[in-house]
């Protein structure tokens, strides 16, 4: 019989293969090196800076033209409001959907439309929402420089991308669950609530923590808004105007002062911390349902 | 060919109840014609078995019993399912009623990530049973009724995935049990298992249809010989035959069914 397989060839062969094999996975072990270095020495720079100017009087005052007296009170506030807001209203909004294209919805070439634009949302830059919230949000409905402004337009702005997470995170979604939960006579909503919504948990949740993570930290959109950044007062309603902790660095550092970088550095610190407490509670329920299911 | 092939075979045992009863069943997935003018009686507290090649329509057939098969789009039928006498077709009859009479086993054990008790108490409580105490006498009577009871009293809040796959299916089977339906559909549920395990899903079944009115696809001719009272042959979409199992596996009355046992084809 012939033989197909020289395996002396294949010997030959061997080395070449061994070699490849131990230079790939070299290269992807600095690929995540390297980001991580940078990590390491961005956050060196920062807390370096900071220590010193990041006390309690900085988390209680409010912004100063002499560095010393800066705050990042307002801002964080502001942050904490518009997480208040975007959160619940973007995840309702974007789960909400997700579950009815994925669950409901039959395929036409109508959710096929749907989809795509969702999909070409997620890429459309965060200064076109800006400029949507402006024209429908601050003029249209005469919210102005508000909370409530701010909080739609980032709402919209972080949709596409939890919409489309969800989806995923649904999709993952053995059938024979919904299978096996429709057999036993359960209607469809019990079935989304019972088994494919906690199935999903997890993966909605690490999605939206990415989208979240952007909206506590993007500008560009309250820009557009004309979100002030200098302000000695808290919002007390919905209605009020305010600003966020991106705005405040980002005008921190423009400062010609040299200790206003510090002040930045301080105010960059309390931005990680928030997003870090965010993501924390974020894992936290992800967990929780892990380990119920 | 068909009907004379039914008299011929069915006429001994007139007295059991039917349960279900389908005539001239056709259902087309898209263009494609899947089952063709199907024609079955199913009988109380036995079991039937349904057997044939890849495609034949067997699995088609069973989600249909319980319209299951709804749920892949692009599916018509026409003709007509009776369950206890009522046409399970008809608009006024809701889907969720259907499917708490008639409960299903799959292919793949498919429990859900819950704790086994959980999985077993999921049926009533979507039906609305909240009370503890009823909760823990179904769970009890459904793990004992699908013969999983002492291996699993002692871990009933752990995850079921932890389970062997002979165990979740028989776990699959408690909690299908747990809504106390009439009649249990089976789609190959042991395709998946070892032999032991198997062995005990067969045991099981025999220890079942003394209660319940049971209707298994199996690809596995020993195992329709083995388990059931009457089998029905399945060929691109059409009964073939149908008759007692005994029958059927000794003297066939078509050539393809006698091809088809003997291991000719398929």
């Amino acid at each position: 019989m012939k033989r197909l397989v020289d395996h002396s060839e294949v010997i030959q062969h061997m080395n070449g293969r061994l070699v490849k094999n131990n230079i790939f996975k070299l290269l992807f072990f600095f690929a995540t090196v390297f980001g991580l270095i940078i990590l390491v020495v961005l956050l060196y720079r920062v807390f370096t800076q900071a220590t010193g100017w990041l006390n309690i009087d900085f988390l209680q005052n409010f912004p100063s033209r002499i560095p010393e007296r800066a705050g990042i009170k307002a801002a964080l506030v502001g942050s904490i409001w518009l997480m208040a807001m975007v959160a619940p209203l973007s995840l309702f909004l974007g789960v909400g959907t997700a579950i009815y294209l994925e669950e409901y919805a039959k395929k036409s070439r109508f959710t096929d439309f749907i989809q795509t634009n969702i999909s070409n949302l997620a890429g459309v830059p965060s200064i076109v929402f800006g400029l949507l919230g402006l024209t429908v949000f601050a003029r249209g409905m005469e919210l102005g420089r508000s909370v409530l402004a701010a909080g739609l337009t980032m709402s919209l702005l972080v949709l596409p991308v939890i919409v489309v997470a969800s989806q995923e995170a649904l999709r993952a979604v053995p059938n024979q669950l919904r299978e096996a939960s429709y057999g036993m006579g359960a209607t469809k909503w019990q079935t989304i609530y019972r088994v494919v919504l906690p199935a999903a948990v997890p993966g909605i949740l690490t999605g939206s923590i990415l989208a979240l993570s952007r909206a506590i930290g993007e500008t560009a959109p309250l820009i557009v808004l004309g979100i002030p950044t200098f302000i000695a007062y808290l919002p007390k309603s919905v209605f009020d105007t305010f600003t966020v902790m991106p705005m405040q660095i980002y005008n921190w550092t423009g400062r010609p002062q040299e200790e206003f970088q510090h002040v930045a550095a301080a105010g960059i610190v309390v931005l990680l911390v928030l997003l870090v407490m965010l993501n924390s509670i974020a894992i936290w329920i992800r967990n929780k349902f892990q380990k119920r299911f | 060919m068909l009907t004379m092939v039914k008299e011929k075979t069915i006429a001994p045992t007139e007295e059991k109840a039917v349960v279900y009863r389908t005539k001239e069943l056709n259902l087309w997935y898209g263009e494609h014609h899947a089952l063709k003018n199907i024609e079955l009686d199913i009988y109380e507290n036995e079991v039937t078995a349904i057997i044939g090649p890849s495609g034949c329509g067997k699995s088609t057939y069973i989600k249909t019993l319980n319209r299951m098969i709804e749920l892949v789009p692009n599916v018509r039928t026409s003709g007509e399912i009776t369950y206890r006498g009522r046409n399970i077709f008809d608009p006024t009859y809701r889907v969720e009623e259907l499917r708490t009479q008639v409960g299903m086993v799959f292919q793949k054990p498919n429990p859900f990530p819950k704790s086994i008790y959980e999985n077993v108490a999921y049926g009533p409580r979507i039906h609305g049973i909240r009370d503890k105490k009823i909760l823990d006498e179904i769970v009890e009577k459904s793990l004992r009724g699908a013969a999983i009871w002492d291996e699993v009293k002692d871990r009933l809040h752990e995850n079921a995935y932890g389970l062997s796959g002979g165990q979740q299916q028989r776990l699959c089977i408690a909690r299908c049990l747990a809504i106390e339906p009439d009649v249990i559909l089976m789609d190959e549920p042991t395709s998946a298992l070892d032999p032991i395990s198997t062995l005990k899903v067969e045991e099981l079944i025999e220890e079942l249809k003394k209660n319940y009115s049971i209707i298994i696809v199996t690809h596995n001719m020993q195992q329709a010989a083995r388990i059931s009272d009457r089998t029905a042959f399945f060929l691109n979409g059409e009964v073939v035959e149908f008759a007692e199992t005994d029958q059927l596996f000794s003297t066939p009355a078509d050539k393809r069914t006698e091809d088809y046992i003997t291991g000719r084809f398929g």
